[in-house]
């Protein structure tokens, strides 16, 4: 497949690395989805994965009440934290302090890179091996350390295809799952020295692993994301099946990990729960392969693991979301991707499309506070409310409901005293003056009945063009007679 | 103390609830579903977990294990074994019981031995805390003598567990072994060998972490096999 | 209240006695375009014994508005059906995202005004989706009349996930006995109408309706059954225009309100358009 859009064509040469996520119009993103909606590639290949992925968990919860009540309890679990947030996170930043882990607080995306090629410079790094992390993208991590002279290495085998080929993430679980083995043998051929074509998988696999173990080897410094951060303990939790994260975390001599702000819990035993429901919601595993809790450097008399953590709390507009009772449920998610999995959105567009770090309905709601409403207002409405993402939000995250909010905030006039960065990017006299038109046609009766009647009786003056609806369908044309009318009739 | 530090904080305390919401119960999850069943049962559930997740497992005794794990190695035509020779299970490891493989004990810092760990060495062996019977998953805790690359740089990883130590769930082991009051540095559950399925969604092992993942159990009160 | 995402977030409903009249909630949509399914609803239920009442002054339930992020607007709307209905009766409602509105969404729009809240929440309580409230409180049973077919079925998104009653539609075809239900693949998935979405994104919303008509034609199906006017418009429209550019004469994939198709199965005269 090619990529869709711009992306890919404009990767820089120079690493491989992708262009980062540059200001995305509404136009241009219509384009892309509409790119993305015509290629018969990407559309058979997004419907096959996903229609596995969606079999995969529902055989993980053949017990209804058993899921019911672990959503419930999981739910409770991201509330109650976000509830004590502040507390927790001071809590966090004590224990981990204690345990010897450095912790940095940045306020976003430059404030983080900032800090993170800080420390490589201290430690004269020229390569950082990178476990996954969805943080680290959403940053732009790759392209700071890029420009800065240093190389930063994906590792987890979905992205380091995606690295290879200057692209980016199009799920936030499997990052190359745009991707067909047959691409993804071309592209060994091309970007691996010594490798000639093959599309069996596994062979595949050992040449991802011979090429990484060596860097893993030599790397300065590893970057890992954070899936649970316990307060009590002063641990960070990753959830992987590669081992690519035990690497990063355990073999270089610095570790840093960098989270969004909303990832902490209080009590370790909050993680049980958490996990499970992560893990069989995502990929539809029973449990990943490995669970890393690391709860601190190595300490004298250790023989291995890192000599310096460091974690890296983001805030990126999280904060924003929290001030909002509403908006604050996006902080909810534990990014498992079931609900992109489930969007007949996302299976229509893929995760390209959306020109955003995180795709599909979670992209929707999280990203508006990242990047703002001027760049992102149109993103809400790429949706049709059916709710199949509410549906198997492991955390309940309303999403529907706040898809309607984030419409309402882009749409409505700016205003002073915005809750959003961007509130009114939206804003269009002419819709708006159709919606009060709209209102005061159906607010009352009286005008009701005139304008109904009036559609009725001159149903053959109805436009046979109807914007978006006829490119598809046979033109809507009101009734001869409303159903008052038959029912006045009749009686 | 930085900047953004204080001023993050501030704007969480700024909208924070008044009141936190209740704090979870998760007994009321848990306690319904926990199942009355003994050391058998668990064995049995945590080894049809694992090796769903294409682990190998071998139940052995308390005498006889060393020795199968010498002739697992030759099997597995494992040339050199690395091991912690300082815990309980590393001193039962005598050469004589390996005919066809060299055991090292773990000298020294992972800098000093990396190359090795990386290029020479075929299998790591590491003791186990326990196990989770729900899902088919080790529990280790990677201690000065058993280091944390043991399980993770050699391409087979042979792991020892007491069977009387399998827990029925994840929370019911963190629970009852108090973990909250203190972690090592590094505590791993670990479900089979490394595995992807980042290529079109078809499984593969050995990505990064061991290829093989060898379970032997002791199993004390049954059978052996 | 918290919104549903589906309806396994709430406890079952319990279902009052069978009423001796119901309110009858057209829908905006029912009511300019597809008038003979309301008919029909209505004809169902009086033919049950039930006296129906239809308020005059009706008009939309503030969906299109609230949806599309003009809460205001919805408000308005939503606050001047709020007298509709003063007598205790069910409100009977032949749509699932309309009647998902009133129950689930109409006290989010007034939740900072104590009063019309609490008006709005007596009203959202007894609000029914037609095919629920024939099956579970009506308990419709009638012979079935008709030649023997096989029809497929498409529940709306609000009904499945809001309303909770897509078993619903299912047993209220079981109960016809020459009826053959053919289930079509990624039944759950949305039609791609979504109000304005169908204008908004008419690429996506057409590559969705488009898998969804070929879906339901790959059962070999002689129409589909929708108790939804959006999807039941979206998906024969879509149909309609395929076979206007295959030159098809005949339908492909005829579509009806499941109120039409009951009361046809069952002996009853479906209201004629015109």
């Amino acid at each position: 497949m090619s990529a869709p859009h711009a992306t890919s064509a404009a990767a820089s040469s120079s690493k491989g690395d992708a262009r980062p996520i540059a200001f995305v119009s509404a136009q241009a993103l219509r384009e892309r989805m509409h790119d993305a909606v015509n290629d018969p590639h990407l559309r058979k290949s997004f419907r096959g994965a996903m229609d596995f992925l969606m079999a995969k968990r529902a055989a993980q919860f053949p017990d209804e009440a058993e899921l019911d009540s672990l959503r419930t309890l999981s739910e409770g679990i991201r509330q109650y934290s976000l509830s004590r947030l502040p507390d927790l996170l001071e809590q966090l930043e004590a224990n981990l302090t204690r345990n010897g882990v450095q912790v940095h607080w940045a306020a976003d995306a430059d404030e983080a890179n900032a800090i993170m090629l800080g420390i490589a410079r201290r430690h004269a790094a020229k390569t950082i091996v990178k476990g996954k992390s969805m943080v680290s993208e959403e940053i732009e991590f790759n392209h700071a350390m890029h420009d800065a002279g240093v190389d930063a290495l994906e590792s987890d085998m979905g992205e380091y295809i995606v690295q290879l080929a200057g692209e980016k993430p199009s799920h936030i679980i499997m990052p190359a799952i745009h991707k067909t083995k047959e691409q993804i043998a071309t592209l060994f051929a091309e970007k691996v020295p010594g490798v000639s074509y093959t599309d069996n998988v596994d062979t595949l696999i050992q040449i991802g692993r011979q090429v990484l173990r060596e860097k893993f080897e030599q790397a300065d410094i590893g970057l890992s994301g954070v899936n649970f951060a316990v307060a009590e303990t002063g641990t960070l939790c990753l959830v992987e099946n590669e081992g690519n994260g035990r690497m990063c975390t355990t073999v270089p001599r610095v570790h840093m990990a960098i989270t969004g702000i909303e990832k902490v819990v209080e009590k370790l035993e909050h993680v049980a729960p958490l996990y499970s429901i992560l893990t069989r919601s995502a990929t539809g595993q029973a449990i990943s392969t490995y669970f890393n809790m690391i709860s601190g450097p190595r300490k004298p008399g250790e023989k291995d693991g890192p000599e310096e953590v460091h974690l890296i709390l983001l805030d990126n507009g999280r904060s924003q979301a929290y001030a909002d009772e509403q908006l604050r449920k996006t902080l909810q998610c534990i990014r498992c991707g079931a609900c992109m999995n489930h969007c007949p959105v996302y299976t229509r567009i893929g995760g390209l499309a959306y020109g955003t770090t995180y795709p599909g309905p979670i992209g929707k709601i999280v990203s508006p506070h990242m990047m703002g409403l001027e760049q992102t207002h149109l993103l809400p409405t790429v949706s049709t409310l059916c709710g199949a993402c509410g549906e198997v939000c492991p955390v309940r995250i309303p999403i529907p409901e706040l898809l309607v909010r984030l419409r309402g905030e882009a749409q409505s006039k700016p205003h002073d005293n915005p809750v959003m960065v961007g509130q009114g990017a939206g804003y269009s006299p002419l819709a708006s003056f159709v919606w009060r038109t709209w209102a005061r046609i159906y607010a009352r009766p009286g005008n009701y009945r005139i304008f109904s009647w009036l559609a009725s009786r001159f149903r053959a003056l109805t436009p046979s063009r109807q914007s978006g609806w006829t490119a598809a369908r046979t033109p809507l044309t009101p009734a001869p007679r409303r159903l008052r009318d038959m029912v006045r009739d009749r009686q | 103390m930085s900047a953004s530090r204080d001023r993050i904080l501030a704007r969480l305390r700024a909208s924070q609830p008044a009141q936190p919401l209740p704090t979870p119960v998760l007994d009321a999850h848990y306690t319904p579903r926990a199942r009355n069943e003994g050391v058998r049962e668990r064995l049995a559930r945590f080894r049809t977990g694992i090796e769903s997740f294409h682990a190998e497992v071998h139940v052995s005794s308390e005498a006889g294990w060393p020795a199968l794990l010498g002739r697992l190695c030759a099997e597995k035509g494992v040339g050199t074994l690395m091991y912690g020779a300082d815990t309980p299970a590393g001193r039962q490891l005598q050469p004589s019981a390996f005919p066809a493989t060299v055991l090292r004990p773990w000298a020294g810092t992972v800098e000093e031995l990396k190359a090795d760990l990386f290029h020479r060495v075929d299998a790591g062996f590491t003791q186990t805390l326990g196990a989770i019977a729900e899902t088919g998953t080790l529990i280790v805790w990677p201690s000065e003598a058993e280091p944390r690359t043991l399980s993770l740089v050699p391409p087979i990883h042979f792991a020892l567990l007491d069977a009387r130590n399998i827990h029925p769930t994840f929370f019911d082991a963190l629970r009852a072994g108090n973990w909250a009051s203190g972690l090592p540095t590094n505590t791993l559950l670990i479900s089979g060998p490394s595995k992807t399925a980042d290529i079109q969604q078809t499984l593969a092992y050995g990505a990064h972490g061991p290829k093989e993942l060898v379970v032997i159990v002791i199993n004390a009160e049954g059978e052996v096999q | 209240m918290s919104s549903p995402s589906h309806a396994g977030e709430h406890a079952p409903r319990t279902y009052p006695p069978r009423p001796a009249a119901v309110y009858f909630y057209a829908t905006c949509l029912v009511d300019l375009f597809v008038p003979e399914a309301g008919m029909d609803a209505i004809t169902l239920l009086e033919r049950e014994g039930i006296r129906v009442i239809f308020p005059e002054s009706q008009s939309c339930c503030g969906q299109p508005a609230y949806s599309s992020g003009f809460p205001e607007e919805a408000r308005k709307v939503a606050a001047s059906q709020l007298d509709l209905f003063p007598g205790d009766y069910p409100i009977i409602v032949p749509s699932g995202s309309c009647a998902g509105m009133i129950r689930w969404h109409w006290e989010k729009i007034f939740a900072d005004d104590p009063a019309l809240h609490a008006r709005a929440a007596a009203v959202a309580a007894r609000t029914y989706e037609l095919a629920e409230f024939l099956l579970h409180v009506v308990g419709f049973q009638r012979r079935d009349e008709g030649e023997p077919v096989t029809v497929t079925l498409h529940t709306s998104c609000s009904a499945r996930r809001e309303m909770g009653t897509h078993l619903v539609g299912r047993e209220l075809l079981a109960r016809l006995g020459n009826v053959t239900l053919a289930h079509h693949g990624h039944e759950s998935e949305c039609c791609g109408f979504g109000g304005s979405f169908s204008m908004k994104h008419p690429d996506i919303s057409t590559a969705m309706v488009s898998d969804k008509v070929a879906a339901l034609k790959a059962t070999g199906a002689r129409e589909v059954v929708t108790a939804d006017c959006g999807c039941l418009l979206n998906i024969t429209k879509r149909a309609e225009k395929e076979d206007l550019d295959a030159g098809r004469s005949k339908p492909s994939l005829p579509g009806e309100h499941l109120a039409t198709f009951l009361l046809r199965r069952t002996g009853g005269q479906p209201a004629r358009r015109s």
